[in-house]
């Protein structure tokens, strides 16, 4: 019985004294995003083993058993399934990168694509209008993933994308593009193509001449055809001097 | 004629007795069923899925992680379970006792055995899964490589290759898969020396495994809510103290993700789990002493 009571002792004493070593160290886990709280609302979303599985540290593999029934849906096209999946997804690795880009790349590009050429909706206006649902839903997915991944240059690029090639607004484009290309491991293109959009806007033409200019003047393996063509439209546009134009027979 | 003097503590009978305990535990077709198919599954991660090599590499390292994780607590757990009951029930455990071996280096003496199995299997395992990480990533940097492309796409699509695949901050992962397989062994060792059976032991772990994982949620909520009962707040309170964090050693959803484990903060990690381990030990041994054998 007393050494019942000494064993009971020992773990309120080791309890007492870990406790502040355990909450320091979860907030070192926050702060470097090991630990993102799983929102207990979560379980009407998902099956109860799923659940308790995603509780006991197995999240990552929930996660993928969820990813991969939500290429499933995407096959048999079933974009609801797809959408309430990929929710799931994010929510259980809201770090994952891949899985907002995934998601938001459903939406935006194939469900929006499917809800334009629904044959079961013989109205176009209704077809517009479920497209650009789809449209919001992909945007939806990137911004929220920018929230959890700010230091990722990955998301900004296809919102960048997004931007431009689903709601044509080449000015919005270009300022996600400049965002990934000044994060580190941005892809060598993403400041090229910030550039690229910007000249694509009404009343930003020096600013993207600028930057388009500085691009041609940084060396060879910048001038690529698509800067070179962007810049001679500028230069006309701009009535920019003769001798100030690059030269044509250099490219 | 000179005595050897008897030392309180030997190195010696520790070591015997661990590698007596390896080479019983290796002898169980448990831990080659359990080896084998923890190897079976990592090397088959692969086959799994076919998608872009983001996701592949992504669920590759989910998967062989996930099943290093769930192998070696498991392993933990059910190695562990068994030692002293089986000993009572072979009657090793009066031989052993019955010549000069204190109870506190029987203890230590099995548990190290137990570690020992868990340091081979999660070699094997960390082994099978980086050489199958390495294999796939060499694949795809040789596709990528046999595309057509400018030298600076090319240069973009192999560094983003490479950095899906293997990175540094994978090994201090296995580590602390291992540190927390050895916190559930000597947690194991000191249910067990109360338990009457492996099977109750066993029953009691798996539900402190589920409580581990949750004892940050009640510990946060116990320390922040002041609006809830006495009843619920002493509830609280005996789970924050008395179960492990055990989610502190779960690092492998934010590895797979792309975050880096900082050197000072894997060794804050993994001296909490050896100073776990180290208690639950200790508190074995206390209660070890008192059993009647």
């Amino acid at each position: 019985m007393i050494r019942s009571v000494l064993v009971f002792l020992i773990v309120l004493v080791f309890g007492a004294i870990k406790l502040p070593i355990e909450r320091d160290l979860s907030a070192t886990h926050r702060q470097l995003h090991f630990r993102d709280e799983l929102d207990l609302n979560f379980r009407e979303q998902l099956s109860q083993l799923g659940f308790v599985a995603a509780l006991s540290g197995f999240r990552s593999i929930v996660a993928d058993v969820l990813f991969i029934q939500a290429n499933v849906a995407w096959e048999r096209t079933e974009w609801g399934r797809v959408l309430l999946l990929f929710r799931q997804v994010t929510t259980l690795q809201p770090r994952a990168v891949l899985f907002w880009d995934m998601a938001a790349w459903h939406m935006a590009w194939n469900a929006s694509a499917a809800a334009l050429n629904d044959r079961a909706q013989p109205r176009l206006a209704l077809r517009i209008k479920a497209q650009r649902d789809f449209f919001a839903l992909g945007r939806d997915f990137l911004e929220r993933g920018i929230e959890n991944n700010p230091e990722k240059p990955r998301l900004y690029e296809t919102l960048a994308r997004l931007y431009k090639e689903k709601y044509n607004d080449h000015e919005r484009a270009s300022e996600f593009f400049a965002k990934a290309a000044a994060l580190p491991g941005a892809m060598s293109y993403d400041k090229r193509f910030s550039a690229y959009e910007l000249s694509y806007v009404e009343g930003r033409e020096h600013q993207a001449y600028e930057r388009l200019r500085r691009l041609y003047d940084a060396g060879e393996n910048q001038r690529l055809p698509t800067l070179i063509t962007r810049l001679k439209f500028l230069e006309d546009k701009l009535d920019i001097l003769d001798e100030q134009r690059i030269n044509d027979t250099e490219n | 004629m000179i005595e050897a003097r008897h030392r309180r503590f030997s190195f010696v009978r520790v070591l015997a007795i661990a590698t007596n305990t390896f080479t019983e535990l290796t002898r169980l077709k448990v831990f080659h069923v359990l080896l084998i198919f923890a190897l079976l599954l990592i090397g088959s991660s692969v086959f799994m899925a076919r998608f872009s090599f983001q996701q592949e590499f992504q669920i590759l390292k989910d998967v062989a992680l996930g099943a290093m994780s769930i192998f070696t607590s498991l392993l933990a757990v059910v190695a562990t379970a068994r030692l002293i009951p089986q000993d009572i029930e072979d009657r090793t455990i009066y031989t052993i006792l019955a010549k000069p071996v204190a109870r506190f280096e029987y203890l230590i003496g099995k548990l190290a055995g137990v570690l020992l199995l868990l340091a081979i299997g999660t070699l094997a395992m960390g082994a099978m899964f980086l050489i199958v990480l390495y294999a796939c990533e060499q694949t795809v940097l040789h596709e990528t490589a046999r595309q057509t492309m400018s030298p600076e796409q090319l240069n973009d699509a192999l560094r983003a290759v490479r950095a899906s695949a293997l990175n540094a901050d994978i090994v201090p992962c296995i580590a602390l898969i291992y540190i927390k397989a050895c916190l559930l062994g000597a947690l194991t060792l000191f249910v067990s020396t109360f338990a009457t059976t492996s099977v109750f032991t066993t029953v009691v772990m798996v539900f402190i495994y589920f409580i581990g994982h949750l004892q940050a949620t009640a510990r946060e909520y116990w320390l922040q809510q002041s609006g809830a009962g006495w009843i619920t707040r002493t509830f609280l309170a005996l789970v924050a103290l008395i179960f492990p964090d055990l989610q502190a050693f779960n690092l492998v959803d934010g590895i797979i993700a792309g975050a880096a484990i900082p050197l000072a903060f894997f060794v804050k990690t993994a001296a909490l789990g050896i100073f776990y381990g180290a208690i639950y030990t200790l508190l074995a041994g206390v209660v070890f002493y008192g059993k009647e054998l």
